[in-house]
């Protein structure tokens, strides 16, 4: 990781979401993070749809082979400092797929290929709940 | 030589650069604030665009290999430079009025055509076929709203007799602002809807159009370019509504109870534009530039028309 000071990185968070094979479950609760029950955005929380603009990656689902190179380009393509969120069973531990002849492995596992320095936060549930998202990106981001 | 301080004063610090671009900020944090409430939310906190600034400051900076590495780097620099001149030159001319040049609204005119135009080459040169699709939105919605604006631009200049903006300033110091005839309440109207567009507000964000092609231009930009984008666009959300105010609304003053009454009508143009974002869906491109040649235009004819006829 780069040697950048990280202090406005925890006001000013911007997610972008990455499906990785899941059963959309988790997406939608991520969705529901934006609703106005939960309004992120009270965090300065901000959904990005270019990986350029972001500081966290959320991933959902266990990763199946034929993303696996994607999602690898897309953790290139984000600026760092940034934080992987694995949002979700399947992303933290690949869930009920595991030993499936499809699914190349955990998030943190492909990424940690590419970078064996990345920043992950697990967040298990199937799917989690939008305040346990809430609190593990503002726990992610204390610590970083 | 003092001279050259003061011009340099008048673009860094107080009506150009510095001064623009923290009102910016503020104004972009009401345009966040008011959509939120206007969805049932609770929204950001006041620093919050100030703090997404900073932030982008510190991220890296990556230029992709595809992107034409100069004019990637030097195209947000242009805009910002263009929206500090343009905040200079109506600034100054709004505190005092003496401070004029022949023509000096047809400058302003042009310079506002820089900003897009430093979007459309950062999108082209950063090599991403999104970025240029989003620039080619962008080339024709320009082309689309710039000609009835001219027009309803035109129209002040025909009702005042004069090209410069100290004279339609004072003008309206005299008679009244403009908005009190009927003609220039039609020349407005065709001009928020141009200020709709400029601002890449919601009806006509068709080139940054986030689900669909991604934020457009800037979907390669990261980190502190990005940020010098972001400081443009909300430099420009003071700018253009300034301008209007100035050629149509009496202009905004500094002394006493002028300042109360100038940010009225500001924040009454802001949020205009702000509900019309937040209650219209994004149009296709060939539908604005249909609205704009079709429509817009034949208002800023009906505006001509009504002020040769005397209202």
């Amino acid at each position: 990781m780069p040697n950048l000071s990280t202090r406005w990185l925890k006001k000013s968070p911007w997610v972008y979401h990455v499906g990785t094979g899941g059963c959309n479950n988790c997406d939608i609760e991520i969705l529901d993070c934006l609703t106005p029950r939960f309004d992120v955005e009270r965090f300065g929380i901000k959904l990005v749809v270019s990986p350029r603009h972001a500081d966290v990656l959320l991933v959902s689902g266990p990763v199946a082979y034929h993303i696996k190179p994607r999602l690898q380009e897309v953790y290139k393509q984000v600026p760092k400092p940034c934080v992987v969120a694995c949002i979700g069973a399947c992303a933290c531990s690949m869930g009920i797929f595991k030993d499936a002849y499809s699914v190349a492995g955990p998030v943190d596992k492909v990424i940690k290929e590419i970078d064996p320095n990345a920043i992950f936060v697990y967040v298990p549930g199937c799917p989690p709940k939008p305040e346990t998202m809430i609190m593990a990106l503002v726990k992610a981001l204390q610590k970083i | 030589m003092e001279n050259l301080v003061l011009y340099l004063l008048a673009f860094l610090v107080f009506p150009g650069f510095l001064f623009t671009s923290t009102f910016g900020l503020v104004v972009s944090w009401i345009d966040r604030k008011v959509s939120a409430r206007i969805q049932w939310r609770v929204g950001p906190p006041f620093f919050q665009p100030f703090y997404d600034l900073f932030k982008l400051w510190q991220k890296e900076l990556i230029i992709p290999r595809s992107a034409k590495g100069m004019a990637f780097i030097i195209a947000p620099f242009i805009g910002l430079a263009a929206t500090s001149l343009l905040a200079s030159i109506i600034g100054i001319i709004n505190l005092n009025p003496e401070y004029q040049f022949v023509g000096d609204v047809i400058v302003i005119v042009y310079l506002m055509m820089i900003p897009p135009l430093a979007i459309i080459w950062g999108g082209f040169s950063s090599g991403n076929p999104l970025a240029a699709l989003g620039a080619n939105r962008e080339i024709k919605l320009m082309m689309g709203y710039e000609l009835p604006f001219i027009l309803a631009v035109v129209t002040v200049f025909f009702k005042v007799g004069s090209i410069s903006l100290g004279e339609i300033i004072q003008y309206q110091q005299v008679h009244g602002a403009l908005l009190n005839h009927p003609s220039m309440l039609v020349a407005f109207a065709v001009s928020l809807l141009w200020l709709q567009a400029k601002l890449g507000e919601i009806p006509f964000d068709i080139s940054e159009a986030e689900c669909e092609i991604m934020e457009g231009p800037f979907i390669e930009y990261s980190g502190p370019l990005l940020g010098v984008y972001k400081v443009m666009m909300a430099m420009l959300h003071v700018v253009c509504p300034w301008f209007l105010i100035s050629i149509f609304w009496g202009g905004t003053s500094m002394q006493g109870w002028g300042i109360l009454w100038s940010v009225l009508k500001f924040v009454f143009i802001i949020v205009l534009v702000i509900i019309i974002k937040n209650t219209n869906p994004r149009v296709r491109i060939d539908q604005a530039v249909k609205f704009f040649w079709g429509w817009v235009t034949l208002l800023a004819l009906i505006a001509m028309v009504l002020m040769f006829l005397g209202y």
